[in-house]
C-alpha cells in the first residue's frame, strides 16, 4: 500500500506531539514512535510535558499530558512547534493547539467531542471555527468507535479496549511518516508476552489506524519520509537524561573501583535517577531511600567517609534542604556527587516544568566560604558523561561536586552513542596508604591541593573529621591564622580544578561580532538557532558552558574577542551575574526565559537578529 | 518475619586491648563533674570487650556537648552536624558493614532536630549502637529546654515554665518497633558498662538512654531518682528472667493487676514473689516494654535492658539482596547494561 504512494515528500525532520488525558497512553505512543524512528535510522529527541497531577479530572485542561518527539537527520532538541498534533480529546486540542505550526496536521478523536467534553475543555460553542479549519489540516478520526468495534468483535471488555485508543493514533502517524509497523508489533509482543489477547487487540487497533489513514485521501499529500540520520558510526540507543545520569554513575563506580552509594529521597523530576539505580544492585549499586532530603545527603556523606563513590539526587527544594550538609562535605573535604535535576522554582514552584534557576543556589547556597565544583550537562545523552565526570572530579579532587541537569534533559530522551567503559577517562581516587606514618587528614597534594582519603578500617590512619574547623594535622583549631589558611586551601583546591579541564570552545562563526553564551540544558535550541543564523548569512559565534565552577581557563580570552555578548538562560540572569562578577569589564546582555519551558529556536533567532541590528 | 540466620559483619578479631588503648590524646573539655565523663569511661571500658580492632570502630555524633565524644576515643570518628548523626551513620554502615558503628547524641540532637532520623534508623533496625545522653536540657547553647525537659520547668527559653509535654525516648523506640532499648545512669558506671556491652552484642539498632546530669544548666534533673538516699526505692534494675523486685529492703515488686502495672510490697496482703512479674526482654510485642519504659512517679523508673528482641536487621537484609542480585545479575558489567535492550548500528 504505502510503498506505492507517489506523494511521499522527503523532509529533514518532523515534530509530532501526542496529547491526551493523563492515562490515555500518550507517553507510550510518543516513545514507541521515537523508538521505531530511531531503529529505522533517524536521529530523535523527545520531551514529555505532563501535569503534576497523576490523574486530574477526566477531560479537563489540567489533565492533559503531552509528549513531543522530534525525528530527523540531525536533531539537537525536541523541536519548537509540531508538524503533527494528536489530540485525543477536546481539552488536548484546546491546550495544545498553541504548539502546532501554522498548517500543521491535527489528528483528533472526534468521538470525544461531545457537548459535555467540549464545554469541560472551556470552549464556548463549536471548537471547529472557520479560522481553525483554514489554518490547519484537521483529521476528525472516529478513534473511539473504531477501537471499540475492534474490541467488541474480539470479545474484549470495554475497559481494556479503551486503553488501546492511542494505538489507533499511532498507526495513523506511522502512515503519515511512511514507516512500517514491524518495530511496534515486536514491542507489543515483548511487552504483553503473557497476555496474547492484549497483543492481538493492540496490533489490530494499530493496523486499523494505519489503514484508516491509507483510505483518507485528504492526507495523502501530507506523507513525509524523514531523511536518515547523519551521525558518527557506532552503536546507538535511546536514553533519557535521568537514566543516562544513573548509568554514568555506575560506569564511574566500575572504573574507580569504589562501591556506588546513592542516598536519596523521591522528588520530581529527579526520582528516576534513584528508580534506575535501585534496579542495579546486581552491578553493586547500594541505594538507600532516605527518610528525607537531609538524610539523603547525610547518608551519602557517611558513605563517602567510609569509602564509597557517594551520591545524592534531588531537585530545587531538595537542594535547599541539603545546604547545611553540603557545607559539611566541603568542610570534611569528602568526595560527593550531588545531582540537581532543576525544575521551576522558587519553593514547590513548577515541579514538572524545566528551569535553570538553581545555579545561584548551587554556586553559593551554603553558610561560610564553601566552594565546590559545579558542572552542568547539556543534553539528555551527555548526562551520562557529565555524571561520570562529576564522579571523577569528586574522587580525584576530594570535594563535593554539584551536577546540574534539568527536567527537560532528565525526562527528555535522545540518541546515545554507546561508549565502552574502558574508553572513558580513568579515575584515580586519592586513597591513603595504610600505616603511612606521615598521614595527616588535611595534608594536601601540592598540585591539586586535594587531601588523601583514609577509610575507616584502614590500619594506622585513625582520624576524626567533622564540621568544626581543623588544622592540617586534623585537630580542632580556632586559631585565626589556621582558619584563614584552611579557607584559602579549600578555595584554591577548587580553583585548581581549572588546570585539569579542557579549554572552552567556540562554535558557529568565531569571527562574528556577536557571541552567544549558554550553559547546561539549553544547548540544543541554541546550537540550532546559531547554525540557522549562520546558514542565513548572519555572523554569530556561540560558546556553551558545562564547567561552571571553576570556569575553563580561556573563558576571558573568548569574552574579550567579541563586541556583543548575550547570555541566554532559563532564569533571571544567574550565569550572567556570575560572569559579570568575574569579568566586569566585558559588556554582556541578558536573554532570559522563565516560563518553565525550554527555549524555542525562533525566539532565540529573533533576539539575536535584534542584537545584530542594534 | 522470623529470624532464621543471624549474621555479623564486623570481622572477628582476637585483639587484646585495654581502656588506655582506646583513650585518645585529646584533652577532654567537658565541665568538671559532667555526667558525660562517666559515659565516656563506660564506653572506653566496653570497647576492649568487643575485641574489635580499633580501626573497625567508628564513632559518629551530631552537635552538642555529648557529640564531642569522637575526639576522645582513639578510633575512626565523624563529628557531624546537628541532628544528622543517625543519617551519617546509616551511610557509613551501608557502605561498609564491617564497621562497628557507635552513634552518640544528646536529647536535643536525637529527639528535636534529629528526631526523624532516630525513629527511622530504629524502624529499619540498622545494626548500630546508639547512646542518648539525656540531661533534659540544651547545654552547649547554655540552658534552653529540650524535648525531654520536664513539663512546666523554667529554663532560659521558658521563663514561665514549659508548656511542651516531654518525650520519653523509650516510647519513641517502642513506637518505632525498636529491637533494643535500655536505660542507664551516669551515676552507676558499672551498670552503664554492663548495658553498653549488651548493646554492643545486640544485632540491630540498640538504643541506650543514659540519664545524665548537667551540672551547669540542669543540675539535679534526675536527682529525685538518683540520689543515694532514694535511689533504691525509686529505681528498679530489670534483669531478664528475674522477678521485678526493688527497694532498699528488696521487699517491693511490680505486679500486673489486670489493668496496669502496680507497685506492691512482698508480705503485705498475702503478696509473694510468685505474684510479681518476671522480666522478659525478648517479648516481640512492645506493649509490656512500653509500660516498663514509661514508669515514673509512684512506680520506679526502670533501668537495665528493657527490650532486646531478635529481628532481621537492615544490614543483613541489605547484604542478602546485594548478594542475591549479584549472583543472578543479568548484567555482569556496565558495558552489558549499556548495550542491553534496543540498540542499533549507524
Amino acid at each position: 500500500m504505502i510503498e506505492k504512494n507517489p506523494n511521499v515528500v522527503q523532509k529533514d525532520d518532523i515534530v509530532v506531539r501526542f496529547s491526551g488525558d493523563s492515562g490515555d497512553g500518550m507517553q507510550l505512543s510518543g516513545t514507541l514512535f521515537s523508538d521505531a524512528s530511531a531503529l529505522t535510522g533517524n536521529d530523535i529527541a523527545t520531551f514529555p510535558d505532563y501535569p503534576a497531577e497523576i490523574r486530574a479530572p477526566h477531560n479537563t485542561i489540567a489533565g492533559v499530558s503531552g509528549f513531543q518527539t522530534h525525528v530527523g537527520s540531525r536533531i539537537y532538541s525536541s523541536g519548537d512547534k509540531c508538524d503533527i498534533l494528536v489530540a485525543m480529546n477536546p481539552a488536548s486540542l484546546k491546550s495544545q493547539i498553541k504548539w502546532a505550526k501554522k498548517g500543521a496536521t491535527i489528528i483528533l478523536d472526534i468521538d470525544t467531542f461531545t457537548e459535555n467534553a467540549v464545554a469541560k475543555a472551556g470552549y464556548e460553542g463549536n471548537p471547529f471555527t472557520d479560522e481553525l479549519e483554514r489554518a490547519y489540516t484537521i483529521i476528525k478520526a472516529p478513534i473511539t468507535s473504531f477501537t471499540e468495534k475492534i474490541g467488541t468483535d474480539m470479545g474484549v471488555e470495554k475497559s481494556v479496549t479503551s486503553k488501546c485508543r492511542n494505538m489507533f493514533a499511532l498507526g495513523m502517524i506511522f502512515y503519515l511518516t511512511h514507516k512500517k509497523l514491524d518495530q511496534t508489533y515486536a514491542y507489543l509482543d515483548r511487552k504483553f508476552a503473557k497476555k496474547p489477547d492484549v497483543v492481538k487487540l493492540n496490533k489490530a487497533v494499530l493496523t486499523e489506524g494505519y489503514e484508516y489513514a491509507d483510505k483518507l485521501e485528504l492526507i495523502h499529500s501530507k506523507i513525509v519520509e524523514i531523511a536518515p540520520a547523519k551521525m558518527p558510526k557506532g552503536t546507538y540507543r535511546n536514553i533519557t537524561g535521568n537514566v543516562a545520569t544513573a548509568w554514568g554513575l555506575l560506569a564511574a563506580s566500575e572504573r574507580s573501583g569504589r562501591k556506588l552509594f546513592l542516598g536519596s529521597y523521591p522528588i520530581t523530576p529527579a526520582t528516576d535517577v534513584m528508580v534506575e539505580l535501585a534496579k542495579h544492585k546486581g552491578l553493586g549499586a547500594r541505594v538507600f531511600q532516605a527518610e528525607d532530603e537531609i538524610a539523603g545527603i547525610s547518608s551519602a556523606i557517611g558513605a563517602s567517609y567510609a569509602g564509597a563513590l557517594a551520591c545524592t539526587s534531588t531537585s530545587g527544594p531538595g537542594l535547599s534542604l541539603k545546604s547545611e550538609a553540603l557545607g559539611l562535605a566541603v568542610m570534611t573535604e569528602l568526595p560527593l556527587v550531588v545531582i540537581d535535576v532543576q525544575r521551576g522554582g522558587p519553593s514547590t514552584g513548577l515541579p514538572t516544568k524545566t528551569e535553570q534557576s538553581d545555579l545561584a543556589q548551587a554556586l553559593y547556597g551554603r553558610n561560610g566560604e564553601a566552594p565546590l565544583i559545579v558542572v552542568a550537562a547539556s543534553s539528555s545523552a551527555n548526562c551520562f558523561y557529565w555524571a561520570y565526570m562529576a564522579a571523577k572530579l569528586a574522587l580525584e579532587h576530594m570535594t563535593p561536586v554539584i551536577l546540574l541537569t534539568d527536567g527537560y534533559l532528565g525526562n527528555g530522551s535522545q540518541l546515545f552513542r554507546i561508549p565502552k567503559v574502558a574508553d572513558l577517562p580513568s579515575i584515580t581516587p586519592r586513597l591513603a596508604t595504610p600505616n603511612d606514618p606521615d598521614y595527616k587528614p588535611f595534608y594536601r597534594d601540592p598540585e591539586t591541593f586535594a587531601r588523601q582519603w583514609a577509610l575507616p578500617g584502614m590500619e594506622g590512619l585513625r582520624h576524626r573529621v567533622g564540621g568544626l574547623e581543623k588544622a592540617p594535622e586534623g585537630n580542632l583549631s580556632t586559631d585565626p591564622e589556621i582558619h584563614a589558611l584552611m579557607v584559602y586551601n579549600r578555595q584554591e583546591k577548587v580553583n585548581r580544578v581549572a588546570n585539569y579541564i579542557p579549554d572552552q570552545e567556540v562554535q558557529g562563526n568565531p569571527d562574528a561580532d556577536l557571541l552567544v553564551i549558554g550553559w547546561g540544558g539549553t544547548a540544543g535550541a541554541l546550537t540550532l538557532a546559531v547554525e540557522e543564523m549562520n546558514n542565513e548569512g548572519k555572523k554569530v559565534a556561540y560558546t556553551h558552558f558545562n564547567y561552571i565552577m571553576p570556569l575553563p581557563k580561556n573563558t576571558e580570552d573568548i569574552l574579550k574577542k567579541y563586541k556583543k555578548i548575550v547570555v541566554c538562560e532559563l532564569n533571571n540572569g544567574q550565569f550572567l551575574s556570575y560572569l559579570r562578577g568575574k569579568y566586569p569589564q566585558y559588556p554582556m546582555q541578558q536573554y532570559s526565559k522563565i516560563m518553565g519551558l525550554p527555549f524555542e529556536v525562533t525566539e532565540l533567532k529573533e533576539k539575536f537578529n535584534e542584537i545584530l541590528g542594534e | 518475619m522470623t529470624h532464621t540466620m543471624e549474621r555479623h559483619f564486623v570481622p572477628e578479631s582476637n585483639v587484646e586491648l585495654t581502656k588506655a588503648d582506646f583513650t585518645s590524646d585529646q584533652m577532654v573539655k567537658w565541665c568538671p563533674g559532667c555526667g558525660d565523663h562517666a559515659i565516656l569511661s563506660s564506653l572506653l571500658n566496653v570497647f576492649p570487650k568487643t575485641h574489635h580492632k580499633k580501626e573497625n570502630i567508628c564513632m559518629v555524633s551530631g552537635i552538642g556537648c555529648s557529640s564531642r565524644i569522637p575526639y576522645y576515643v582513639d578510633t575512626y570518628g565523624f563529628h557531624g552536624i546537628h541532628g544528622r548523626a543517625c543519617a551519617i551513620a546509616t551511610g557509613i554502615k551501608i557502605a561498609n558493614p564491617s564497621l562497628s558503628v557507635w552513634i552518640n547524641m544528646g536529647d536535643g540532637d536525637s529527639m528535636a532536630i534529629g528526631g526523624n532520623h532516630l525513629i527511622h534508623i530504629v524502624r529499619r533496625n540498622l545494626d548500630v549502637n546508639i547512646t542518648i545522653f539525656n540531661n533534659e536540657i540544651y547545654g552547649l547553647t547554655k540552658g534552653q529546654y529540650s524535648p525531654t525537659t520536664k513539663f512546666g520547668q523554667v529554663t532560659k527559653t521558658s521563663p514561665f515554665g514549659t508548656i511542651d509535654y516531654p518525650f520519653n525516648p523509650g516510647e519513641l523506640v517502642m513506637g518505632a518497633q525498636g529491637t533494643f532499648f535500655a536505660r542507664a545512669l551516669d551515676v552507676n558506671p558499672k551498670l552503664t558498662t554492663e548495658i553498653m556491652q549488651c548493646a554492643a552484642e545486640h544485632n540491630g539498632s540498640s538504643v541506650v538512654e543514659v540519664l545524665q546530669n548537667c551540672m551547669i544548666f540542669n543540675n539535679g534533673a534526675h536527682a529525685d531518682i538518683t540520689d543515694r538516699e532514694v535511689r533504691e526505692d525509686k529505681i528498679i534494675v530489670l534483669e531478664h528472667g528475674k522477678p521485678m523486685i526493688y527497694g532498699k529492703n528488696r521487699d517491693k515488686g511490680l505486679r500486673f493487676n489486670g489493668r496496669c502495672l502496680e507497685s506492691v510490697t512482698i508480705g503485705e496482703n498475702g503478696i509473694t514473689v510468685d505474684d510479681l512479674m518476671v522480666h522478659d526482654e525478648t517479648i516481640e510485642d512492645t506493649g509490656v516494654h512500653m509500660m516498663l519504659a514509661r514508669m515514673h512517679g509512684d512506680l520506679p523508673v526502670a533501668v537495665g535492658v528493657i527490650r532486646a528482641v531478635k529481628k532481621p536487621t537492615y544490614t543483613e537484609m541489605f547484604e542478602a539482596q546485594m548478594e542475591s542480585a549479584q549472583a543472578n545479575a543479568k548484567y555482569k558489567c556496565v558495558d552489558d547494561l549499556l548495550n542491553s535492550g534496543d540498540t542499533w548500528e549507524v
